[in-house]
């Protein structure tokens, strides 16, 4: 069924741009692509493709990060419908392991060497132990995040999901789809809800 | 005089530097933060870009280039050849020469190309210095030189010049333009006030008061390093947290940021090349 969905917003995702109503100025939107087309050479690991726009990110563009709901809700599903999970079914992992990742703010940048492991970058916006005071503020604070949220099957699932591909609940969310791009794999994904879930973890002491 | 007090202040910097360096990658962001600010604050007067200034100076007046002329006599950054006084903060701007929106460093490469017959390739092969370099390149001295003949002007980018209001409109899209992997935009990190990327502030890049701490204290005296750069710099290193490929060296994508960010802290005094952390 899922697959269904995908495909059917595959095709009309190009319809739907058109429609859109757009609240950039498509005539410096135009201008400011070709723009950047020409003014890019491809750096270490970071090669001209990124610069042109996915489904997802040519919405949000088009919209101002403001999507039309109907529009958002069958979009967000599909990027449901695309989640990888852990071999074992398992969704906590080691929370000492995730907080390693989660202060690395390793990877994808041309200076960075291709194939090292990516870290997570969580501290560059969140707050998440309250060891670290050197955090970031362009997402909510994280600490205590399984003291006040639980940590359910539920709330595993929805942690690792938010985590995998922020788009899910938020098609325009600042934060990047680390699942989605393969900047982290399922197990290291499990780590870190196992850093804002496990009891144990410093985020919940 | 001035000069020994800049060299005492660099090995100042020098040693702070190196301790920077080993805690960077430490828990220890939010103390060496600090310390810095300190230093930054104390230093300010005697800024070791001053040094930069002067070489610029020297480099602006002499005969140079295949065509052996000097730039003082040749180049005209928008009030006429060789007058310097104020150009700086009114870059961004229209040059019909050129036909181009041009921002200071593109249009001061463009007459040394132009006028002196230096190859671009050359310039652009390594337009920035990075921390072992015995010096900055020449086109960043020249930059520091005539930015700081701005100081005291305010910011006075020409938006009723519908060539510039485009380039205006088009940097404004670019810097909203959301791609690569991790989905990010300039305004992902500098789109809302307030923000902070671990301990570094970021400024809100579309308010006055944002773009005002963008562009005010560049080019600079960087800290981290003990380099000089310039705004051609930093955007650069901006798109490469972007995780972007890189921007191609004064290139019109990086006039029409310049022109964005400029021209949003417009009415503003520019204070002169600055220090950075
Ligand atoms: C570039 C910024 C950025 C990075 C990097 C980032 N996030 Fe986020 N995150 C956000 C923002 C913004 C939100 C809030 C908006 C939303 O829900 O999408 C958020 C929301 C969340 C939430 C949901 C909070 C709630 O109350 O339900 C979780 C959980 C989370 N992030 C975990 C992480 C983890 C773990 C990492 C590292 C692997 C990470 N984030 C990296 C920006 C970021
Ligand atoms: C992933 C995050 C990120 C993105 C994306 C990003 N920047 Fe930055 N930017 C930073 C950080 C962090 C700093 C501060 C660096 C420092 O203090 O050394 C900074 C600094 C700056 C500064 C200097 C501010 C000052 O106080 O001197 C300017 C100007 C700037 N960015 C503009 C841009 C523009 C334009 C873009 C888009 C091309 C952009 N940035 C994209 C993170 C980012």
């Amino acid at each position: 069924m899922n697959r269904k969905i995908v495909f059917a917003t595959l095709v009309a995702l190009p319809c739907l741009t058109t429609l859109l109503p757009a609240q950039a100025d498509e005539n410096y939107r135009a201008k400011a692509i070709a723009m950047i087309q020409k003014d890019f050479k491809p750096r270490g690991q970071a090669d001209l493709d990124r610069l042109a726009e996915d489904g997802v990110q040519a919405i949000c563009n088009r919209t101002g990060n403001h999507p039309p709901e109907a529009l958002a809700k069958t979009l967000e599903a599909d990027q449901m419908a695309s989640v990888k999970w852990p071999a074992d079914g398992k969704l906590m992992g080691d929370w000492k392991k995730g907080e390693s990742l989660a202060q690395s703010g390793r990877g994808f940048t041309w200076s960075d060497k291709p194939g090292l492991p990516v870290g997570g970058n969580c501290y560059n916006c969140h707050q998440i132990s309250p060891k670290e005071v050197a955090y970031g503020t362009i997402g909510p604070s994280l600490l205590h995040f399984g003291k006040l949220r639980g940590n359910t099957p539920e709330m595993q699932k929805y942690v690792y999901t938010k985590i995998y591909n922020a788009k899910i609940y938020n098609l325009c969310s600042e934060m990047p789809r680390f699942g989605r791009v393969e900047a982290l794999k399922p197990e290291q994904i499990k780590d870190l809800v196992a850093l804002l879930l496990d009891p144990e973890s410093p985020v919940n002491k | 005089m001035k000069t020994l007090r800049i060299l005492g202040a660099l090995c100042t910097f020098a040693v702070t530097g190196g301790l920077y360096a080993q805690t960077a990658d430490n828990i220890d962001h939010a103390k060496a933060a600090q310390e810095f600010e300190k230093f930054r604050a104390e230093m300010e007067d005697s800024n070791p870009a001053e040094l930069n200034e002067l070489k610029g100076e020297e480099l602006w007046k002499a005969k140079r280039g295949p065509k052996n002329v000097s730039l003082a006599e040749s180049c005209d950054l928008g009030l006429g050849i060789g007058k310097i006084e104020g150009a700086y903060v009114q870059m961004p701007r229209y040059f019909k020469d050129a036909d181009a929106v041009m921002d200071a460093e593109r249009r001061i490469v463009w007459c040394m190309v132009e006028k002196q017959g230096f190859k671009f390739e050359d310039i652009a092969k390594k337009p920035f210095q990075s921390p072992n370099d015995s010096g900055a390149p020449d086109i960043t001295n020249l930059v520091m030189y005539i930015a700081g003949h701005s100081r005291g002007k305010p910011f006075a980018v020409d938006l009723k010049d519908p060539k510039v209001r485009e380039v205006y409109e088009i940097g404004k899209e670019i810097a909203h333009y959301r791609a690569g992997p991790y989905d990010f935009a300039c305004s992902t990190c500098h789109g809302t006030d307030g923000k902070r990327i671990r301990m570094q502030d970021l400024p809100n890049i579309n308010t006055k008061e944002g773009a005002t701490k963008a562009v005010m204290g560049w080019p600079a005296w960087r800290m981290t390093g003990g380099v000089a750069l310039t705004m051609q710099w930093r955007m650069n290193d901006c798109f490469r947290q972007q995780r972007f490929p890189e921007p191609k060296y004064a290139s019109d994508t990086i006039t029409a940021l310049l022109t964005y960010l400029t021209a949003n802290a417009n009415g503003v005094v520019y204070k002169g090349p600055g220090i950075k952390r």
